[in-house]
């Protein structure tokens, strides 16, 4: 499936769209930091919850949790909540 | 001839200047990860190649990263500081950010530690490639209790802070916790007992001056010249202690009364255990820990604490208001003594004599977090 990458994150990817697969968010996730190491640290904590300042949406429903399940003709966005200063 | 480096981090990058044992011709090298938060920047003194940086964005999650080519390329840790996962049910804790990293023992090579916020001591043996945490700090039940929650620290969130390493002994350890008190290993980590005696707690509220919840150090040092003294610049004033006593001396209260002896950072001397400075905050009523009266002066003492002499040569002489967070003030080790503090306010002022005479050397960086010396 095609992942959208934050700005933020395209120093990993050097891309803003890259494909990934899993059939939960959580494997799609483990497999983004399968090819690109340190990924996935920076975008979901020790306690496998979202980081505070980011955000996750499968086929523009916002994602509650990693175990939420994707199709793989589904499209995931990660993105940069708007926020700091 | 020597190099001098100074490393700068600050809340949007970090920097890297150098120049010769003149410290006058700075070269500067960056900035690096330009709008990350850098909340320390620190060169290997035992192999005097590689750097380690703390870094998270306001978004993304805390790593390290690792160069051992100036800044020219970066490698990004593998493991960075992470807390146990919590068992199912139960709330655990996220690293926020690395706040303190520290290489180990001359007879360690590639191991280092580093500080969390919340507060999290973690140690790694590869360089700072990956990171594991001390459980005995990190999943203690009477730890936790004395680091309280992320209400009881400092506004950027509660750290761990100031880990020495004794350079006699790779086993022996110190650290300190905003808040949680001051902590002493002898036996690399294992096992770790309070230090806390004779350190003052804020007055009027009836707390317990045993309990180290109550207790806020905000940095501690190590004599280079006599690894049995160490320094300390608390919320509530500026000790020091002279082991194998377990007793702290408020040495600040040689201060003058108007300036008080209330700060974050202190550095001490390479050789000479007398001598230590100290950059004072305003500490009165709702803190508002700018340099009091908005006159900064560096404060020195030479007789380890008996008595103080403002450092302010060179200095605005009013209407200043800018202060010095906890790492951001260093010295090299050349003779005579230079000493390193970063400003609140984006300047790196230096002293090339022991603080009698100061020079801003840059100004208009970012927020300077962190400031860290080395002769080459």
């Amino acid at each position: 499936m095609k992942v959208w990458i934050p700005s933020a994150l395209q120093s990993y990817t050097q891309s803003s769209r890259v494909e990934a697969t899993g059939s939960t968010l959580d494997e799609v996730l483990h497999d983004l930091d399968r090819q690109y190491p340190g990924i996935r640290f920076r975008i979901i904590d020790e306690q496998q919850q979202v980081r505070r300042h980011m955000r996750i949406y499968i086929s523009g429903l916002s994602a509650n949790n990693i175990s939420q399940e994707v199709r793989t003709d589904e499209e995931v966005v990660i993105i940069q909540a708007l926020s700091g200063g | 001839m020597a190099t001098v480096a100074v490393m700068v981090a600050t809340r949007k990058g970090a920097w890297i200047y150098r120049a010769g044992s003149e410290r006058s011709d700075w070269e500067v090298n960056g900035p690096h990860f330009l709008g990350h938060i850098i909340s320390h920047l620190v060169l290997d003194p035992r192999d005097k190649t590689t750097l380690l940086a703390a870094a998270r964005t306001g978004h993304l999650g805390p790593t390290i990263f690792r160069s051992t080519d100036w800044g020219y390329t970066w490698q990004e840790a593998a493991a960075p500081p992470a807390f146990a996962k919590a068992p199912d049910g139960e709330t655990g804790r996220a690293v926020d950010h690395t706040f303190w990293l520290t290489p180990a023992h001359g007879n360690e090579p590639n191991v280092w530690y580093a500080g969390t916020s919340p507060q999290g001591l973690f140690r790694s043996e590869d360089g700072g490639i990956s990171w594991s945490g001390l459980p005995e700090i990190n999943d203690n039940a009477q730890y936790r209790e004395w680091m309280g929650s992320e209400k009881d620290g400092t506004p950027d969130g509660p750290k761990l802070h100031s880990i020495i390493v004794d350079p006699r002994d790779p086993h022996h350890l110190y650290f300190g916790m905003s808040g949680g008190g001051v902590h002493e290993s002898t036996d690399g980590g294992k096992t770790w007992h309070v230090l806390i005696n004779g350190l003052d707690v804020v007055e009027g509220f009836g707390f317990d001056a045993s309990n180290p919840t109550f207790h806020d150090p905000h940095c501690l040092r190590m004599c280079p010249g006599n690894p049995d003294r160490l320094y300390q610049q608390n919320h509530c004033g500026i000790y020091r202690i002279d082991r194998p006593s377990d007793t702290w001396i408020r040495i600040g209260r040689n201060m003058p009364k108007e300036v008080g002896d209330i700060g974050f950072t202190m550095t001490v001397h390479p050789r000479d255990e007398r001598t230590a400075w100290v950059f004072p905050m305003d500490g009165t009523e709702v803190w508002p820990r700018t340099s009091p009266g908005g006159r900064p002066a560096v404060f020195a003492t030479h007789d380890a604490g008996e008595t103080w002499r403002r450092m302010d040569a060179g200095m605005p002489k009013e209407q200043a208001w800018w202060t010095l967070k906890r790492q951001a003030m260093c010295c090299d080790s050349l003779d005579q003594v230079g000493l390193y503090f970063g400003t609140t306010s984006g300047e790196l002022w230096m002293s090339r004599d022991e603080g009698r005479n100061w020079e801003c050397i840059v100004r208009h960086l970012p927020e300077i977090y962190a400031v860290e010396a080395i002769v080459i």
